[in-house]
């Protein structure tokens, strides 16, 4: 855990979007720009990858990013790699403390392997990662997912190698901030998820903001 | 290893040696057995599995591991596709842990971990990494890096402690180790026999790796990998209605 607060005023933000419980985001943020993630009501995952806004097939790559930090988790100081190895961003404030870079997005199919098969109609984050890259319209599709970070997400790992997704460690409030070292193009699912503890059984809005660098 | 070491010697198919440093590609058809074989103790196989049918439909590590409710795999565990069905299952294996996590080496890292090697000097000894070996082996499919997704490193192991701090483990595999795989779809396979991106020898030695493939029965309703927890029950299901 590195628990740590931000220099940046929401009064200063020079955009602001508040994402519902069950939408996709995509917003394009330069190099030195500052993103916020505001966890609205608490415990809620926010399911996110990130792109080279100039070449998206540079992205984040969870196995780069946790094997080069010797760790798991994400917090503040986490400098989060793409596919090639470049920085893409850097984490500058963490009000949460832990962030999860295994468990990847729900989808209607893996839903109906951890729930039950009668739950594929429900709303996932993978369907909204597609419709956001279909809306997009760059040609990227259901190819251009790979492992995502779930900010707010608490999956521990245990020293004999247990995973569970246990109940949430965000609150209310809390946040993570990152400094883009690159041109980034986010893409968020805030995730809809009713079948597991991720979301406190209630999916809730989460609240972006960015900020150009003080 | 040799023959004798397959259980059925006379539904061996086919064997080959990839050895240490190099990739390989190829397709495993639903019914049959891959039996990875370390010989010289102390390998790493990064692989990944695609449905042949439809490449888009491909090895999901975060899939497998939330629905097994695991860290790492062994025997008794399948990969699953990110279409919640069993690309293969995990039927035998002596080694007890394998890397889901770390993914591989790239060209920057085994320069500065090893030195320069290049092919005009040291021939079929040049050093390779495993980014770079896979993007050459997906190339002959026509994919390309969107299609790499992490991993799974076979004989590999990196423990966490509760804080997430993560190590890697030597000597979790010794010559004769192996890990079979019945796969449960038809499935292209790519793999590179890289050493792992967090192996701490200071020395380029990778090591080779015995393929041997051969025809397998189909799983029954008694299936220890089908019945290791409900979630595969629910995966095989989805699997068994593409093969009616």
């Amino acid at each position: 855990m590195n628990i740590s607060e931000s220099n940046y005023s929401s009064e200063t933000a020079l955009f602001r979007e508040v994402v519902p419980a069950g939408k996709p985001f995509m917003y394009t943020i330069a190099k030195g720009q500052v993103v916020r993630i505001l966890d609205l009501e608490g415990n809620q995952a926010v399911d996110t990858l990130f792109y080279n806004a100039k070449d998206s097939e540079e992205r984040y790559d969870a196995s780069n990013t946790i094997r080069e930090q010797g760790n798991l988790y994400l917090s503040t100081g986490s400098r989060l790699l793409s596919n090639e190895g470049n920085l893409m961003l850097t984490i500058i404030a963490d009000t949460c403390g832990r962030h999860d870079t295994l468990g990847g997005a729900c989808s209607a199919e893996s839903n109906t392997v951890r729930y039950a098969l009668d739950k594929h109609h429900m709303h996932s984050c993978r369907d909204s990662f597609i419709m956001a890259l279909a809306e997009h319209d760059q040609g990227m599709s259901k190819r251009d997912l790979p492992s995502n970070i779930n900010f707010f997400m608490n999956v521990p790992v245990s020293p004999d190698g247990k995973l569970s997704f246990a109940d949430g460690i965000s609150a209310a409030g809390r946040y993570v901030e990152m400094r883009a070292e690159m041109d980034i193009l986010i893409l968020i699912s805030n995730c809809p998820q009713l079948n597991n503890p991720c979301n406190a059984y209630n999916p809730t809005p989460v609240e972006v903001l960015v900020w150009d660098p003080q | 290893m040799n023959n004798s070491a397959v259980p059925v010697p006379e539904q061996l198919i086919w064997e080959q040696r990839v050895p240490g440093g190099a990739h390989w590609s190829g397709v495993l058809r639903r019914g049959t057995t891959l039996r990875l074989g370390d010989t010289q103790g102390g390998a790493n196989c990064s692989i990944l599995f695609y449905n042949y049918e439809e490449r888009l439909e491909r090895y999901n590590m975060a899939d497998t591991l939330k629905g097994q409710h695991t860290a790492f795999l062994s025997s008794g565990n399948v990969c699953y596709s990110d279409m919640g069905r069993v690309m293969c299952s995990i039927t035998a294996d002596s080694c007890g842990w394998h890397d889901p996590v770390c993914g591989v080496s790239n060209a920057r890292m085994v320069r500065e971990k090893y030195g320069e090697a290049s092919y005009q000097e040291k021939h079929n000894d040049c050093h390779k990494n495993g980014y770079g070996s896979l993007i050459n082996e997906l190339g002959k499919y026509g994919m390309d890096r969107r299609d790499l997704m992490p991993t799974l490193n076979l004989f590999s192991k990196v423990v966490t402690d509760d804080e997430g701090n993560m190590q890697f483990i030597a000597g979790n595999s010794v010559a004769g180790d192996y890990v079979d795989l019945r796969f449960e779809m038809d499935a292209l396979v790519v793999l590179s026999t890289c050493q792992h991106p967090l192996d701490p020898g200071g020395h380029y030695a990778p090591k080779d790796i015995q393929l041997a493939c051969w025809r397998s029965a189909l799983p029954g309703p008694d299936d220890p990998c089908r019945n290791s927890c409900p979630e595969n029950q629910r995966a095989f299901i989805n699997t068994e209605r593409m093969f009616p």
